[in-house]
């Protein structure tokens, strides 16, 4: 009875333009998340397994792996995966304290956003810097 | 009186069960990320000796187990995630989740593969 009673809700603007919404930061970090981890499953997890058969195989396959990884492109791919990574790995353990009740907060819940963001590409450059 | 709410009879509760496996296989992969780590640190990087010799250990191969089948899980809960908001017609969500699982399947297989086959 109550929903027959409820007045007909005017349709309402829907404005779903992502390229033209200015996204929150811990949205940002939320929606990267998602991309990182999706790259991944897709890439990352099948050359782990194939790099790791490799480094194991035999010395000849270790090497050439070793020689597969010193070209610019590899290193390319290994610099993206490895940010993958690390930020997917960062974003989980913000998660984890979000779960805790640690830095809930609005001011908090922004400040670790532009942590993770800040920390994942700083250790991305020591992984470029020793890749190099 | 207390009358449960009625959206119970319809919820099979995987929610939760979802939400805890997700950071508790999180949790397993961080332990074997920094173990990797402690070992490269340790050897002071690894050469082909080093390296065989690191996965020739029976604690290190089930470690490895461990860390991929929580990948598993992890992947499974998340890519399903993106796939559930993402693809609306059923018949493409099911298929696309079928691949997903298929594909999980085929990496535990590759996993034991690696680690145990005679290469």
């Amino acid at each position: 009875m109550a929903a027959l009673d409820r007045p007909v809700v005017k349709p309402r603007p829907i404005f779903l333009n992502l390229l033209a919404i200015r996204q929150p930061l811990p949205a940002i970090v939320s929606i990267l998340h998602r991309a990182s981890g999706a790259l991944l499953f897709l890439l990352g997890v099948p050359l782990l397994l194939w790099g790791v058969h490799m480094s194991l195989a035999s010395p000849d396959t270790f090497a050439q792996l070793k020689q597969i990884i010193a070209h610019p492109f590899s290193k390319l791919v290994l610099l993206a995966l490895a940010w993958a990574y690390i930020y997917h790995l960062l974003a989980g353990l913000r998660h984890l304290a979000i779960d805790l009740h640690v830095g809930v907060d609005l001011a908090p819940a922004r400040r670790s956003s532009a942590i993770v963001l800040v920390l994942s590409l700083l250790l991305t450059v020591i992984v470029a810097v020793r890749l190099w | 009186m207390v009358i449960a709410p009625s959206y119970e009879a319809a919820s099979a509760h995987y929610g939760w069960r979802d939400w805890l496996s997700q950071r508790v296989t999180a949790v397993v992969m961080l332990v074997y990320t920094l173990l990797i780590f402690g070992i490269v640190i340790w050897n002071g990087g690894v050469d082909y000796a080093v390296w065989k010799n690191v996965f020739a250990s029976h604690a290190f191969k089930l470690a490895t187990f461990l860390f991929m089948i929580a990948l598993a899980f992890h992947a499974w809960v998340g890519v399903r995630n993106i796939l559930m908001d993402y693809i609306k017609p059923t018949g493409w969500r099911l298929s696309l989740q079928t691949i997903v699982i298929c594909v999980l399947i085929a990496y535990m297989g590759w996993t034991i593969e690696v680690l145990w086959g005679t290469l």
